[in-house]
C-alpha cells in the first residue's frame, strides 16, 4: 500500500451515544505512561506537553519519543513506570525462580521422535557428585587360618571367612554404618559375642539380607552388588527410609480425602496419592493399570479390579518415586507414546521390574519383621520399621554410587556362606533378644502373603518371544544396571 | 487519532451518564422479573468492556441457578476447609492440592456414605442443576431480547463436555468414581489418570478433533481480532453493516488475507467460522470421553489396530514383560 492510502482521516467512533473522556488528570498520566512504553499516545499533534506518540509514527518532522528514562520533564509518570517496570522484572524472576539454568546435557536413548532423552543438569551432578564418592577399599587379606566362627563366640554369620576376613568386614561394616560411633555402635561393654544391643541383632539380619540382595535379586543388582555402604552411606540410619503415613488430620467425615490432595513431599509435591510405598511395597498391590485389549470386555476387568483411575493415580504417584529417586524422567524406561508396552520400553524397564520386586521381598521378609526389634523410637508413626524403597540405594542416580562395585572388594558379601543356609529361612532371632517378646508382630493381617503374586498376571501388549531370545535378553540387562 | 487503535487497551469509552439516565436496557414483557441494581460505572472497566454496571436481570432461572451454583461452591470450599481440619490459613496455603474427591470405586453408582464421596455425589447434583439452570437462563433472555439462541447452543456444546463428564459417562461405567473431583491439581491429576488408563487419550481421533478445534479457536480469535482492530481506522468496526454493505474497510481486510493465503473468510462467515470452531471443540471432545472406557478401553491399541499409531523400530534385542518370563520359568 502508498504512503498515500496510509494516511488516514480522523476516525470518529461511529456510535450514537456520546464519547466521554476521563478526567483530565488520568488522561495526562496514560499519555505519558503510553509514550514511554512505545505504543503512542492520544495527545492531539503539536500541543506542548503532550508527548504527542503519534508524531514519533508519522511526522517525520518531529522527532521520537525519547525512551530512556529522565527524558521528560515530570517526574511522577516516570517513576510510575520504572516501579511497574520493576515489578514486571520482579514476577519475571519469580516465575523463573526455581529454574534451572541451562544449557543442560541431552542424550538420546532411544527412537528418533520418541522423546526417549535423557536430560541432566551438569552443575547439579557435579554437585552432587562427593554424595556418590565411594570410600577406599581397606587392604585385601588373606582367607587362609582358622574361622570367625571357631574363634569368636555367638557367630551366626560370616563364620565361614577367616578371622582375617571376619576383621576386615567389621572395620568395613565400622566405616561404612557407624564411622563416629565404632564398634560399640553394635556391641557394647567389650562384650563382642552378645547380643545385648539391638543394633547388632538388626546389623546381623542387615548382612543376611545383603547376601541375599546379592545372590538372589542379581536380576536387579547384577554383578555390581550391594553393600552396608550402598544404603548407609556413613550413616547408622540410611537417609532414604519410608514408614506408612497417618493420614493428614481432617476435620470430620466432610474432610475426606482419599488419601491424596496434599502437598507430599513423598510424590514431589503433586496432590497424588502421598502413601504408594505401603500399597505396592507392603501389600504388593498390581500396580498395572492399562487394558491389554483395544476394546472393552467386561470379564477381563472383573479379573483385575485395579484397573481404575484410582490406581492410576496411585501407580502414577509410585512412578514420581522412581523418577526422584532415579534422577530419571519417564522416558528413561518407557516409551510415552504406550507406557504399558514392554516392546517400546527400554531395558532399564525389566531392570526396574525386578527392582519392585526385589523392594517387596526385602521389606516383607527383612525389614518390616524387625519392627519388634526396634526401640519404639525408631519406629514410625504408625509404629512400622523402617522400610526401603529405590531411593534407599538409589539416592538420585539411575545407578547406585554410579554403578562401582564395592562388593567386588568384599565378595564375602556376595552370597551366604554354606553355615549360613539355615539363616536364610528364619527371620531374625529378635525373640532371642533378652527382653524381646514380640519376635514376629502380626501386622494386622494387612500383608497378604501370597507368594505367587509377586509376579503378576501379565497381560501387557508385548507379545511373548521365544524363551531363548528372552533368557539371553534379561543377562544382557543385567550388565545395564 | 489512528493511533487509537494501536493500544492494548479499548480507548473508547461508551458512557450514557452524560446526557441522562444510564441504560437499563428495552422494556420487558409482562410476568418478567425487574431488574435489579442502579446501574454504575467504573473506568477501568470501560478499558476492558463496558463501563457502565448493572443493571442485572436475575429472574426465577437466575436466582435458582445462583443458589444450586453455591451450595455446590460451599459444598466444596466446606469439604476442603474439613480436610485441613477446618485450618483457614492451611486452606489458602494447600488451596491448589485440595479438593472433593468422588467416590471409591466399590460403590458403583450406589449412594455412597457422605465422607466417602456422598458429598461428591451431592455436589454434583447441585452443579449439575445449577448450570442446566443457567442455559435455559441464558436461552431465555436471548429470546427477550429478540436475539438469536446462538450463545445458548454454544453453552450446551460445553454443557455436553460436562455432562459426559460428570454423568453420562460415569452411568455408562457403572462407577461414580469415574468422576472428575473438585480441585484444582486433582482435576489435573485426573486428566493425566484417564489418559494413562486408557491407553493414551492422543490417540483418540475425537480428541485429536477436540484440540484441532480448540487451537483452531484460539488463532481464528487472533486472526479475526487483529484484522477488525487494523481496519478499525476505516470503520471495520461495522462488521455487521459490512456483511451486506461493503466499505473500504471489508475490502482491504479481504484483500490482505488474499495477498498473504489466497483466500478469506467474508464479514459474515469469519462468524461463523469462530462460533462452529468453538462448539465442535466441546461437542467432539465430549464424543472423545464418552467413548473412552465405554467403547474403547485402549486407545493406543485401538489405534494399533487400525494403522493409526506409528510403530517404531524394535529395540535389539527385544523388550519382554518380564511378569510372562517369570510365569514361563514357574511352569
Amino acid at each position: 500500500m502508498s504512503p498515500d492510502t496510509h494516511v488516514p482521516e480522523v476516525v470518529v467512533p461511529r456510535t450514537v451515544m456520546t464519547r466521554r473522556r476521563a478526567p483530565q488528570s488520568t488522561e495526562s498520566r496514560c499519555g505519558a505512561f503510553q509514550v514511554q512504553g512505545g505504543w503512542g499516545g492520544p495527545g492531539a499533534p503539536g500541543v506542548p506537553g503532550a508527548h504527542d506518540g503519534a508524531g514519533a509514527h508519522d511526522g517525520p518532522g518531529v522527532p521520537g519519543a525519547p525512551g530512556g528514562p529522565g527524558a521528560f520533564p515530570d517526574a511522577f509518570p516516570h517513576r510510575f513506570l520504572r516501579s511497574q517496570r520493576w515489578v514486571v522484572a520482579a514476577l519475571c524472576g519469580l516465575l523463573l525462580a526455581s529454574c534451572e539454568r541451562p544449557p543442560m546435557d541431552s542424550q538420546q536413548l532411544g527412537f528418533r521422535g520418541t522423546g526417549t532423552v535423557e536430560i541432566n543438569n551438569p552443575r547439579l551432578m557435579q554437585k552432587a557428585a562427593v554424595l556418590h564418592q565411594v570410600p577406599e577399599e581397606l587392604p585385601a587379606v588373606s582367607s587362609e587360618g582358622p574361622k570367625a566362627s571357631s574363634v569368636y563366640q555367638n557367630v551366626q554369620v560370616l563364620g565361614d571367612l577367616s578371622v582375617a576376613e571376619f576383621t576386615r568386614l567389621m572395620a568395613a561394616i565400622t566405616l561404612w554404618v557407624a564411622p563416629e560411633k565404632g564398634c560399640n555402635y553394635c556391641h557394647a561393654g567389650g562384650n563382642f559375642a552378645a547380643d545385648d544391643l539391638y543394633t547388632k541383632l538388626v546389623a546381623r539380619r542387615m548382612i543376611q539380607m545383603t547376601t541375599h540382595i546379592n545372590s538372589t535379586w542379581k536380576a536387579h543388582v547384577a554383578e555390581t552388588g550391594v553393600t552396608c555402604y550402598t544404603c548407609h552411606r556413613g550413616q547408622p540410619v540410611p537417609k532414604y527410609l519410608w514408614f506408612e503415613q497417618p493420614a493428614p488430620r481432617q476435620g470430620g467425615a466432610m474432610g475426606w480425602r482419599n488419601a491424596q490432595n496434599t502437598p507430599s513431599p513423598t510424590v514431589g509435591l503433586t496432590s497424588l496419592p502421598y502413601d504408594p510405598y505401603k500399597i505396592y511395597f507392603l501389600d504388593k498391590q498390581p500396580i498395572r493399570v492399562q487394558s491389554g485389549k483395544a476394546l472393552p470386555d467386561a470379564n477381563d476387568r472383573a479379573l483385575r479390579p485395579v484397573e481404575t483411575l484410582q490406581h492410576t493415580e496411585s501407580n502414577y504417584a509410585l512412578m514420581m518415586h522412581f523418577s526422584g529417586s532415579l534422577g530419571v524422567n519417564c522416558t528413561y524406561c518407557h516409551n510415552s507414546q504406550n507406557f504399558a508396552s514392554w516392546s517400546g520400553s527400554r531395558p532399564q524397564r525389566v531392570t526396574a521390574w525386578h527392582g519392585i520386586q526385589m523392594v517387596r521381598d526385602l521389606n516383607l521378609s527383612y525389614l518390616e519383621p524387625l519392627r519388634g526389634t526396634y526401640p519404639p523410637e525408631d519406629l514410625g508413626p504408625l509404629g512400622d520399621a523402617p522400610k526401603a524403597f529405590c531411593a534407599t540405594c538409589h539416592q538420585g542416580l539411575n545407578k547406585p554410587l554410579g554403578g562401582v562395585s564395592m562388593l567386588k572388594a568384599h565378595p564375602e558379601l556376595a552370597a551366604p556362606g554354606p553355615s549360613a543356609a539355615r539363616d536364610m529361612v528364619a527371620p531374625a532371632k529378635a525373640g532371642a533378644a533378652p527382653g524381646k517378646d514380640d519376635a514376629a508382630p502380626a501386622r494386622d493381617g494387612a500383608v497378604p502373603v501370597k507368594s505367587g503374586s509377586a509376579s503378576e498376571p501379565g497381560h501387557g501388549v508385548a507379545p511373548v518371544r521365544s524363551g531363548a531370545a528372552a533368557a539371553g535378553n534379561v543377562s544382557s540387562l543385567l550388565k545395564d544396571g | 487519532m489512528m493511533i487509537e487503535y494501536q493500544n492494548i487497551f479499548t480507548r473508547v469509552q461508551v458512557r450514557t451518564d452524560s446526557h441522562g439516565p444510564a441504560h437499563t436496557g428495552l422494556p420487558l414483557p409482562r410476568g418478567d422479573f425487574e431488574r435489579t441494581g442502579e446501574p454504575w460505572y467504573v473506568y477501568w472497566f470501560g478499558k476492558f468492556g463496558e463501563a457502565q454496571i448493572g443493571p442485572i436481570y436475575l429472574g426465577v432461572l437466575g436466582s435458582a441457578s445462583l443458589v444450586f451454583g453455591v451450595l455446590w461452591f460451599w459444598i466444596v470450599g466446606f469439604s476442603m476447609l474439613a480436610s485441613v481440619n477446618w485450618n483457614i490459613i492451611e486452606m489458602i496455603r494447600q488451596l491448589p492440592w485440595l479438593a472433593l474427591e468422588p467416590p471409591a470405586p466399590e460403590y458403583g453408582l450406589r449412594m455412597p456414605p457422605l465422607g466417602k464421596g456422598g458429598w461428591w455425589v451431592i455436589g454434583s447434583a447441585c452443579l449439575l442443576i445449577s448450570v442446566l439452570l443457567w442455559w435455559a437462563r441464558t436461552y431465555r433472555r436471548a429470546r427477550a431480547l429478540g436475539m438469536g439462541t446462538h450463545v445458548a447452543w454454544a453453552f450446551a456444546s460445553a454443557i455436553w463436555l460436562f455432562l459426559v463428564l460428570g454423568l453420562f459417562r460415569p452411568i455408562l461405567m457403572g462407577s461414580w468414581s469415574e468422576g472428575v473431583p473438585y480441585g484444582v491439581f486433582p482435576h489435573l491429576d485426573w486428566t493425566s489418570a484417564l489418559s494413562i488408563r486408557y491407553g493414551n487419550l492422543f490417540y483418540n481421533p475425537f480428541h485429536m478433533l477436540s484440540i484441532v478445534f480448540l487451537y483452531g479457536s484460539a488463532l481464528l480469535f487472533a486472526m479475526h481480532g487483529a484484522t477488525i482492530l487494523a481496519v478499525s481506522r476505516y470503520g471495520g468496526e461495522r462488521e455487521i453493516e459490512q456483511i451486506v454493505d461493503r466499505g473500504t474497510a471489508s475490502e482491504r481486510a479481504a484483500l490482505f488475507w488474499r495477498w498473504t493465503m489466497g483466500f478469506n473468510a467474508s464479514m459474515e462467515s469469519i462468524h461463523r467460522w469462530a462460533w462452529w470452531f468453538a462448539v465442535l471443540c466441546t461437542l467432539t471432545g465430549g464424543i472423545g470421553i464418552l467413548l473412552t472406557g465405554t467403547v474403547v478401553d485402549n486407545w493406543y491399541l485401538w489405534a494399533v489396530k487400525h494403522g493409526v499409531a506409528p510403530a517404531y523400530p524394535e529395540a535389539s534385542p527385544a523388550i519382554v514383560d518380564p511378569a510372562l518370563m517369570q510365569k514361563g520359568a514357574s511352569q
